[in-house]
């Protein structure tokens, strides 16, 4: 696949580990010092906005994977996804902020922050999004967060 | 900045003087705090600053219905999230959960039948016409046109009645399920499906006369919230507010999923980018969905709804129960449905535009993670955009032709 072949000989080069997962799902894994310039490559190919940011806790691996899943709306790209993503430690979860080069990663940022406690350097707004102004317990998207479900009676004496 | 809304802040006498000050640009800035009941939409605050009635900036607030879906995934069975998801959107159930099926298609190794694929989009179609209705009503009521927004509810009904044909539930139908659908085409369904086509042409012209050619409406849309091509491209918006800027995507032609590829279709784009060309945008789109109805209807092959594997696995009885009744009844095993580790996406073009999910499975009977972005969080960021230096009268119409469904932003 030529696209594919484009992908790995811009990135391959950053140390970036790319494979096709599925017929139009490529994987691009870089360090996190790099994902800033992948970012910027994958842009100048094409994948001209980002679908996605998420974060994926491996709690076993003590590491969070932080993902951009950027798309482009170019009628030859279309129907291709890239997966940038990285490998961040889960007890300092701090990665640059991509908005500069997409900025459709401003609110999927923001909300990653909020879900998985992942600090984006240079954000201008990492404030709550989603949940209540004052909440205050640990990112819930995070694998050591415990969903508590009521039955139908709820346990009033209960401590929350 | 701490949020306005948070408590430190109500309790702080110097935060009601910050109201009514001056902010670094200069400007006389007065905040205006609008919702979160709002009488239109509801679920979500705005956060306006304005200097007289120029807005200078709306800041969006969200998160009042949010559930975090995404956490509750976790813990339930791949089957389980499908009616879990579709309270994201109940008024486009089929296509937000068709999103998620495809994904876990994808990790299975599964797919489904033709026929099954036809009904699929059958479903999706009819959800489609049935949700820009209701945002057509919406953005009615916004610009205080109540006829519109009673005519365009009154007639979305016509559409969930079709679907509750098919489906036996109006909205949540959790009808598309992995390896196919639950229930067959019932045997009168054509006649009512042509019988609402002939309905809705008519009455698309009689909105043209009220609501769209209305001077009033015109004067209020046109070359209001104007946002261009390059720029809602770099925004990453999607669906009709997309494709009212010029850009031709849709995800129905990028992924080419479900019977999409054999149908006869149109993307409907314009270039103005302002209120009026989103609506016209979607009026299109209702009279190609109609079209893509008649064809499906006309060329349904005949065939199996649900993939042979599991179908194998039902007891004598009960697959003459399907045979007969056309309703699909599951194998207790189809629950405890496994997938192989690995990951896969997919994505599926709503009414409000395109869904996209994201399913890690780590070979467990739960995902181990699943991401899922709705059109309505991705069009979220059009708040700021478009109404900066807009009237402030012109607020309710941006809001209304945003087509933004809360529910679905704050999953």
């Amino acid at each position: 696949m030529a696209l594919l072949d484009k992908i790995r000989e811009a990135l391959e080069p950053l140390g970036a580990k790319v494979e096709e997962v599925r017929p139009g799902y490529i994987s691009v894994s870089v360090d996190a010092g790099n994902m800033r310039k992948a970012a910027q490559l994958l842009f100048s190919l094409g994948f001209d906005h980002v679908v996605s940011v998420e974060g994926v806790d491996w709690i076993k691996d003590k590491e969070i994977e932080v993902a951009y899943h950027a798309a482009s709306y170019e009628p030859e790209l279309h129907g291709v996804i890239v997966k940038l993503s990285t490998r961040i430690p889960r007890d300092k979860p701090e990665l640059d902020t991509l908005i500069e080069v997409w900025p459709s990663a401003l609110y999927p940022e923001r909300e990653t922050w909020e879900m998985l406690g992942i600090v984006f350097r240079g954000h201008p707004e990492l404030k709550r999004l989603l949940l209540p102004p004052d909440y205050q317990g640990p990112p819930p998207l995070r694998k050591d967060y415990r969903v508590v479900e009521e039955g139908f009676i709820v346990d009033l004496t209960r401590k929350q | 900045m701490t949020s306005p809304g948070s408590s430190e802040l109500r309790g702080n006498p110097y935060f009601w003087y910050r109201l009514m000050g001056r902010d670094e640009e200069g400007y006389d800035v007065y905040e205006l705090f609008i919702g979160p009941q709002h009488p239109a939409s509801g679920h979500m605050r705005i956060i306006v600053r304005l200097d007289g009635d120029i807005i200078v900036d709306a800041e969006p607030d969200i998160g009042y219905v949010h559930r975090t879906m995404e956490k509750l995934a976790e813990g339930r069975e791949y089957l389980k999230n499908i009616p879990l998801f579709e309270r994201a959107t109940i008024i486009d159930a089929a296509n937000i959960t068709w999103g998620y099926v495809r994904a876990v298609e994808q990790l299975l190794g599964l797919e489904a039948p033709p026929r099954a694929e036809y009904l699929r989009t059958l479903l999706a179609e009819i959800n489609r016409i049935a949700s820009h209705l209701y945002g057509f009503g919406i953005a009615g009521i916004m610009l205080n046109h109540s006829t519109m927004f009673m005519w365009a509810f009154g007639d979305r009904e016509v559409w969930v009645q079709l679907a509750e044909d098919l489906t036996g539930a109006r909205l949540t139908h959790s009808y598309i399920i992995p390896g196919g659908v639950r229930r067959n085409l019932p045997q009168d369904f054509k006649e009512k499906a042509l019988k609402a086509i002939r309905y809705m042409e008519k009455r698309l012209q009689d909105y043209e006369r009220i609501f769209v050619k209305n001077p009033v409406i015109i004067a209020r849309y046109v070359d209001v919230g104007v946002i261009k091509a390059e720029e809602a491209k770099r925004l990453g918006i999607v669906g009709p507010n997309l494709r009212a800027a010029g850009v031709r995507y849709d995800a129905r032609i990028a992924e080419e999923y479900g019977a999409y590829p054999e149908l006869d279709f149109e993307i409907p784009t314009r270039e103005e980018g302002d209120a009026m060309a989103r609506l016209l945008v979607r009026i299109e789109e209702i009279k190609q969905s109609m079209s893509m109805i008649k064809q499906i209807l006309d060329k349904i092959p005949d065939g199996p709804i649900f993939h042979e594997k599991y179908y194998r696995m039902l007891p004598p009885k009960l697959k003459e129960f399907v045979e007969q009744t056309g309703r699909l009844k599951l194998p207790g095993a189809f629950i405890r449905l496994k997938p192989e580790p690995g990951e896969a996406v997919a994505r599926v073009e709503m009414g409000h535009g395109e869904v996209f999910y994201h399913i890690v499975s780590d070979g467990g009977i739960k995902p181990y993670r699943v991401r899922i972005v709705t059109p309505a969080f991705r069009n979220v960021v059009l708040y700021r955009y478009l109404t900066r230096g807009a009237r402030f009268m012109d607020l309710p119409a941006i809001y209304g032709s945003i087509d933004y469904f809360p529910p679905e932003g704050d999953r």
